[in-house]
């Protein structure tokens, strides 16, 4: 039996046999009819669990027109939306044991068009938080929060290797606390750039491209730890209280102008959420850096990539801070780029399914979805004649490259922008 | 009923181990220290044994580190109900024997019905803080264990042996048990759940006596060494493929059909 329909009164189910409305007598065996909905026929119960919560408050907004199901990245391989949990949860069904509780990768596209602002990158880190701290987590997420909380990174890795991949880049990237003086910017590596094998790539590239630029950096080396931010948006805000704390204060020890961020998460983090905690700071990530210097760096950029290259705008750093020309002015720098835009980019780009701790969800996401968001986002890649997926934010390399193969399109190359520039650079 | 977790620190494993410079220890100096992954699975299945049948928990361990009172927030967050750490002069890592008798001394107040440790740790692979334990305070011991079921003034304990094979045990109380895993994989304590323990828990402290010492000493500790090494091929596919034909035909590992 549908959901609900249990909670049918029956007395309020009336047919008429003569019925005349306004003078005009329109009885006939149609008109049987019910009397207005009583919209409380259902037991709102379970909505009022989740606007009770600070943050949560929006989902009671919304009107159920259906906008955010289009544009939802997730409905796109699956059966979610939020105006499908607003409905579901209306009706009774409890969001905080609900697998659709994990689905969301908090990419924003739905609050960019919704015309009631349901905000579900506050709704849901609100009701994760709840499960959480119930011990309601997917394994595979709590391995990665028990990873992040004990090694300072998601991927498990020790903490004293933090600055290891710089053996591997053939160019310095000094240590702040071996510098002993002040720099102009101070270069937040990120834990899969600093981890990642493929992350790794990128990190080497960029050390090459600012040692090429002159730039006068340092890293923070083993001060460094993970952001936080997608545990937080995964519901574990303590532990991302946490980890802010102690950057901040490894932040603090070192005097430096501006920061540059090698990943869209961090640089919201950083931008957008360590300020709440007393840490504001001038920012910026890579690719806009990078810009500001095209004037120097263009020259340098010496071998044509003939390729045809489209670009996958990270939702942390198109949606969600505005920044979609940067990642691609310096695509348009490497001669030989023939630059292709997929139908979903810019605003109204795909999600990779890495944010909001989809990146440790991949299991679970894949249970409950028909396809990866990364396995429909290469194969739009393709339909659009791509060469090259380019991208530029951490979580993307390794997950577009897995999707690359799994779905049979090996040919599909994954470069992070940095990658394609230092291949350029380099001859 | 009153159940007792005896927890310890261990060095994290993921990290590369050095050697100190005497050569008879790891380098304490260099190391992070993690809760001992079956003191973890003992914690679990204690915390579940109460929430089955009632009671309370206990957590306990020798601070000899300095830095146990993480570990026993931790514990706390996930639902142990007291915490208290043994504080004295002693070694990091010190030997069994000597945990065994400060336990043993420490517990003896506490009137337990339930004691239970990991049946063994990374740092020592000893496994014998549980049976001296149990030998001090003349109880019962069952090690190996993947389950306990306290009803009715028994334990009911499984105990895994070699082979695949399961056994169940009646063990009257107060029992010590030694826990191989927990019947469900350890909880996770929220880190703010944790925090907040960190703030308002307290944690007994205490005063232990003198380190007894297990009698014997290590003379070197060393990484083990390499007798020969694995060579590593580079090149195409097509180039490794061909070598590895080649090695394949020279050894004689395939043989044709006639």
């Amino acid at each position: 039996m549908a959901v609900g329909l249990d909670k049918i009164q029956p007395e309020k189910i009336t047919q008429k046999e003569h019925f005349v409305v306004e003078g005009m007598d329109i009885s006939g065996h149609w008109n049987r009819m019910f009397e207005q909905r009583v919209i409380w026929d259902y037991d709102v119960e379970q909505l009022e669990r989740v606007t009770a919560l600070p943050g949560g408050e929006s989902l009671n907004w919304c009107y159920g027109c259906g906008k955010c199901t289009t544009v939802c990245p997730v409905d796109i391989v699956g059966d979610y939306s939020p105006r499908k949990i607003h409905r579901k949860t209306q009706t009774g069904i409890d969001l905080f044991t609900s697998p659709d509780l994990w689905l969301c990768t908090t990419c924003m596209n739905c609050l960019r068009v919704c015309p009631k602002e349901v905000n579900m990158i506050q709704i849901m880190p609100a009701v994760r938080e709840q499960a959480v701290l119930v011990g309601n987590v997917p394994p595979e997420l709590q391995k990665a929060f028990e990873d992040t909380a004990k090694h300072g990174n998601p991927l498990g890795q020790p903490q004293r290797k933090r600055a290891d991949w710089v053996k591997k880049a053939g160019t310095p990237a000094p240590i702040l606390k071996d510098l002993k003086r002040p720099v102009d910017i101070l270069w937040y590596v990120g834990s899969y750039p600093s981890y990642h094998p493929r992350g790794i790539d990128a990190a080497c590239a960029a050390a090459r491209i600012f040692n090429a630029l002159g730039v006068d950096f340092g890293i923070l080396g083993v001060e460094e730890k993970d952001d936080g931010d997608s545990q937080r948006l995964a519901g574990e805000k303590g532990l991302f209280e946490m980890l802010a704390e102690q950057n901040i204060a490894a932040f603090n020890k070192y005097e430096w102008n501006r920061m540059v961020v090698t990943g869209p998460h961090e640089f919201n983090a950083f931008k957008n959420e360590y300020p709440k905690l007393g840490f504001q700071r001038p920012i910026a990530h890579y690719t806009r850096f990078l810009v500001e210097h095209l004037d120097k760096l263009k020259p340098m950029l010496k071998k044509p990539i003939d390729l045809k290259v489209t670009f996958h705008d990270p939702c942390y750093l198109g949606r969600h801070n505005g920044e979609y020309d940067a990642p691609r002015e310096l695509l348009r720098a490497i001669s030989g780029i023939e630059l292709v835009e997929m139908g979903r980019c810019r605003e109204n780009g795909y999600c990779c399914g890495g944010g909001g701790g989809g990146m440790w969800l991949d299991s679970f996401t894949k249970e409950h979805t028909q396809m990866r968001l990364s396995e429909r986002r290469v194969r739009e890649a393709v339909e659009y004649g791509a060469d090259v997926l380019a991208v530029c934010c951490p979580f993307e390399v390794s997950r577009f490259e897995d999707a690359a193969k799994s779905t049979g399109n090996d040919k599909l190359i994954v470069r992070d922008i940095l990658e394609l520039l230092d291949e350029s650079m380099r001859g | 009923m009153n159940i007792v977790v005896l927890i310890k620190q261990v060095p994290n494993l993921t990290d590369e181990l050095d050697i100190n410079s005497a050569g008879t220890d790891l380098d304490h100096d260099a190391l992070q220290y993690v809760l001992n992954e079956w003191d973890e699975h003992a914690l679990e299945e204690a915390v579940l044994a109460k929430e089955a049948a009632g009671g309370a928990v206990t957590v306990i361990g020798v601070d000899t580190t300095g830095e146990l009172d993480g570990a026993l927030h931790t514990a706390l967050a996930k639902g142990a109900d007291k915490a208290a750490k043994i504080t004295g002069d002693y070694p990091r890592g010190a030997d069994s024997h000597t945990q065994a008798r400060l336990l043993a001394d420490a517990i003896k107040g506490l009137s337990p019905d339930v004691v239970m440790t990991g049946v063994q740790a990374a740092d020592d692979r000893d496994g014998q803080i549980g049976p001296m334990i149990a030998a001090h305070l003349d109880l019962p011991y069952v090690g190996v264990v993947t389950g306990v079921e306290v009803k009715g003034g028994q334990a009911f304990v499984r105990k895994e042996y070699a082979g695949g094979l399961m056994a169940e045990f009646e063990v009257a109380l107060p029992v010590v048990i030694g826990v191989q895993a927990a019947h469900q994989p350890p909880r996770y304590a929220p880190v703010s759940k944790i925090r907040q323990m960190a703030k308002t828990a307290k944690i007994d402290e205490i005063a232990g006596g003198e380190a007894a010492g297990s009698g014997s000493t290590v003379r070197r500790m060393f990484k083990p060494e390499s007798a020969s090494h694995a060579e590593m091929w580079e090149g195409s596919p097509e180039e490794v493929a061909e070598k590895i034909a080649a090695l394949i035909a020279e050894k004689g590992l395939l043989k044709r059909d006639a």
